[in-house]
């Protein structure tokens, strides 16, 4: 166990590196001249280069990288170009906001996703089922911008339940999780029915129905415990999907997370504050993907870690 | 531009009077305002940072100068230049010495007052290449400048401190825009104690002397404002507060504006609910139209063949169907036929430019050698509506025989490819347009028709470098005198017509700018409108509703 830690542990640092790696030279590789931007069109060539040197960016490509990762080991992701601030404090002040709509999303996805997964399975074949099916499909496929639109036109504009966009009050954090967890509902949904129906198949739920055990029962005390630990166990790999997700869905819904943060960066070319987000996200993914394997063991005896 | 000369021409009259000096005339303040209430304002993108050397978007732009003040301003909603901090000032009959006579008992927010020495401070660490402010070569024309820009000084030699409320600035050439360069937020005055308190972080922390001073700032969600109770400009401003809701789509805020819940979407109304609310007249009546110091262009890279034949973007001039642009974004625009915009000193009313007639363009075209035109490549930015309008220039060059395929691309990499030599035969400028620095016609010349911006990394993508036009101009910003300024605008028209004979630009519109406000602001309608504050002039306009 502590072994297979060790490795993952060891993987997930070299899979960051290679991450920041590949973002640093992407950005590098841009057309776009962040000392130009900096500059402004009424700069002089002796200005831009004064930049130029003040920043570092006249340096080689590799030196510029280890300078950026020497700095990150101490915590600091550097100055915004656009803004100024530090991006540490900038991504700080957002985590929060983006947390919050984390939770809001996966208990969404999980109470609509799990409850059409269930009743899904168990009405298999019947027309719930296949309008079940056909509503989870058209919520994995469904952009989420024109969800998220589409349930502020309804519930705010029209039906005024919630307030248009925003932070602050329970109120504002539904929609947005609505929207959010619409996507991941449609996949639980389907996980979910799969993963019912392999244990409604089992031997042991025979067993059960010929005992004479009452429907309910069979189904929430005997099936739904063996077959949502499963479903539960994917959380973790989640994370990857609401990373993309934020930027989509709180820039719709102006909520101050670092998805609209990274939306903004890469309009304006804010190469550092793109940076410090990417590799945020991707320590939120890999600490996900960690999380869920690690788990998924204790969960699910059938699985064995390595 | 009437307007301006006329006044100009008042304060040029005063001025003789004074011996060369001017004076502020104090702006009426207007009887139907009210004192009080707060207002709200949308925006989708974070405020950038509100120090005054830094800031260079039109979002910041205005909340800087209601939180600042320079020795010149702009009366409100105009163009016209009027003494600010400075009470007045003195020009020598060379053009090359301003002596500015400070207005006393003027109070930074932390109480202090502000006298010459702020001034000073201000101008040098604007052009101190430490701070990397954007602005700093708004100021070339100060004595000492190369030397502080080049790390050499740490002070402009120019800029002298007679008493405490007199300064004194000495050029190396005289400069006709150097009024205007005192009332552009670069040469804001900051107070020393706090730049060096704040650091690099002051533009989160800023203090000035303006109408309004800085309350609160959480970071993706809020800025907001009060008012300045000791704003030396006794009146002003009518409101206790102004918030800025950050984060927010446009379309979202046109939403919230019409439940009530705003005043003022900063981003404007968003293109495609923009014919809606036009055809109600609830709303329009609500929207205000006003001009803008902005051209939208195709430029043609003078240097790429076929585009150094000057009869090839004569043709292509002939070619672009402006009428049927505006149309295509719902009319937001006027048609142009030079780069000057109509609001600009200097914009010539008698110019036709070149007509739209194919027919003539194809015969040019057949001059130059092209009978049967030529294949190109068109840059455009990628976000609506540019992609259409570069669709519509792409048939319309087609009807002549030019086949462009267009290069869609994010801003910053059209601005890259245009600062490249080689890097793009045509642009079409929308989204990254000229919007001028201040309203004097040299703001359009230098850096994107001159030859000091047809260098790699410059604005000037057509690489136009012309040298008579550019003695030309430098001749034309040496009239220092304000009685000159009518010749001074002739000077520049004439600069412009020999411009658009050389055809290195295709003048395709004149944005207009739409402000929509809530039923409860009041106000003149050019505050709303107000050519140097966007969206509107914070300082004066007030809210109906309060008791």
């Amino acid at each position: 166990m502590i072994a297979y830690l060790g490795r993952r542990v060891i993987q997930s640092v070299l899979i960051l590196l290679g991450v920041s790696l590949i973002t640093f030279a992407l950005l590098y590789l841009l057309p776009a001249d962040p000392v130009r931007q900096i500059a402004g069109r009424s700069a002089t060539p002796e200005t831009v280069e004064n930049i130029r040197r003040q920043l570092g960016l006249d340096q080689p490509f590799f030196i510029q990288y280890w300078h950026y990762l020497t700095s990150l080991l101490s915590g600091d992701l550097g100055r915004s170009y656009i803004q100024r601030s530090e991006v540490t404090e900038l991504i700080v002040s957002r985590l929060p906001a983006s947390l919050l709509l984390m939770v809001g999303a996966i208990l969404c996805e999980l109470a609509i996703g799990l409850t059409m997964g269930l009743l899904a399975a168990v009405r298999r074949g019947t027309a719930t089922d296949q309008t079940l099916m056909v509503a989870s499909f058209v919520g994995v496929s469904a952009p989420q911008f024109v969800v998220g639109l589409l349930l502020l036109y309804v519930f705010a504009v029209q039906l005024g339940w919630f307030p248009i966009g925003g932070y602050g009050t329970w109120r504002h954090l539904v929609l947005p999780s609505l929207t959010m967890g619409i996507l991941g509902a449609g996949w639980y949904a389907r996980m979910m029915r799969s993963s019912m129906i392999d244990v409604l198949r089992q031997d042991y739920m025979r067993t059960a129905r010929a005992k004479g055990l009452a429907r309910g029962a069979i189904i929430f005390r005997h099936a739904l415990p063996n077959a949502i630990l499963p479903v539960i166990a994917m959380i973790g790999i989640d994370i990857g999907i609401f990373m993309g997700g934020i930027v989509v869905v709180e820039s719709v819904f102006g909520w101050p997370g670092i998805g609209q943060l990274a939306w903004q960066a890469i309009q304006r070319v804010d190469i550092p504050i793109i940076m410090g987000v990417t590799l945020v996200s991707a320590f939120a993914i890999v600490l996900g993907n960690l999380l869920a394997d690690t788990v998924a063991p204790f969960i699910d005896p059938r699985i064995k870690l390595r | 531009m009437k307007k301006f000369l006329t006044s100009t021409v008042a304060v040029s009259a005063l001025a003789l009077m004074l011996g060369m000096a001017s004076a502020r005339a104090e702006h009426v303040v207007d009887p139907n305002a009210k004192q009080g209430g707060a207002i709200t304002i949308t925006y989708k993108d974070d405020v950038a940072t509100l120090d005054p050397a830094i800031g260079y978007d039109w979002q910041n732009w205005s909340m800087i100068k209601t939180l600042f003040d320079g020795l010149m301003d702009y009366e409100p909603g105009t163009t016209n230049l009027r003494p600010d901090l400075g009470e007045s000032y003195e020009i020598a009959p060379d053009g090359k010495t301003f002596t500015f006579k400070l207005r006393q008992g003027v109070k930074f927010h932390n109480g202090r007052e502000m006298t010459a020495e702020d001034v000073k401070y201000s101008l040098d660490r604007v052009t101190n290449p430490k701070t990397q402010s954007p602005g700093a070569g708004f100021f070339g024309s100060i004595k000492g400048h190369e030397d502080v820009a080049a790390g050499k000084a740490e002070s402009l030699a120019g800029v002298t401190v007679v008493d405490p409320y007199t300064i004194k600035f000495e050029l190396t050439r005289p400069d006709a825009t150097f009024l205007h360069v005192m009332a552009i937020n670069f040469s804001h005055v900051v107070p020393k104690e706090e730049v060096e308190k704040y650091g690099a972080d002051f533009g989160k922390h800023p203090v000035g002397t303006g109408a309004f001073k800085f309350a609160e700032w959480t970071l993706g969600q809020r800025v907001v404002f009060e008012r300045n109770p000791d704003y030396w400009h006794k009146g002003l401003p009518y409101l206790d507060k102004v918030s800025f809701e950050i984060g927010q789509e446009p379309i979202v805020a046109l939403l919230r504006l019409q439940k009530g819940e705003i005043d003022i979407p900063g981003d404007g109304i968003p293109p495609a609910k923009f014919q809606e609310v036009m055809a109600d007249p609830e709303q329009k009546a609500r929207v205000v139209e006003g001009g803008q110091l902005h051209t939208g262009y195709i430029t043609m890279n003078t240097t790429m063949a076929p585009f150094d034949n000057v009869k090839v973007r004569q043709a292509v001039n002939m070619a672009i169907n402006k009428d049927r642009i505006v149309q295509l974004i719902n009319n937001r625009a006027v048609p142009a036929n030079q780069p000057l915009p109509p609001s600009m000193p200097g914009y010539d009313k008698e110019f036709k430019g070149y007509p739209y007639d194919v027919a003539k363009a194809k015969a040019l075209l057949a001059e130059a050698g092209h009978p049967d035109g030529f294949e190109t490549q068109l840059f455009a930015m990628n976000t609506d509506p540019n992609p259409r309008i570069a669709q519509a220039i792409q048939q319309d060059l087609a009807a002549v025989g030019i086949k462009a395929s267009i290069q869609s691309l994010a801003q910053a990499n059209v601005i890259a490819a245009g600062g490249d030599k080689a890097g793009a035969p045509m642009i079409w400028s929308g989204g990254m347009a000229w919007i001028a620095d201040f309203p004097d016609p040299s703001n359009f010349y230098g850096p994107i028709l001159g030859c000091a911006g047809a260098v790699p990394g410059g604005w000037n993508w057509s690489w136009y470098c012309n040298k008579d036009l550019d003695a030309k101009a430098a001749e034309a910003d040496s009239i220092v005198d304000p009685a000159k300024s009518g010749e001074r605008a002739k000077m520049w028209s004439e600069i412009y017509r020999k411009i658009m004979e050389d055809a290195p630009w295709v003048p395709v519109f004149n944005e207009q700018r739409f402000t929509m406000k809530s039923p409860r602001m009041g106000g003149a309608d050019n505050l709303y409108v107000d050519p140097v504050h966007i969206p509107i002039n914070y300082d004066y306009v007030y809210v109906t509703d309060v008791q």
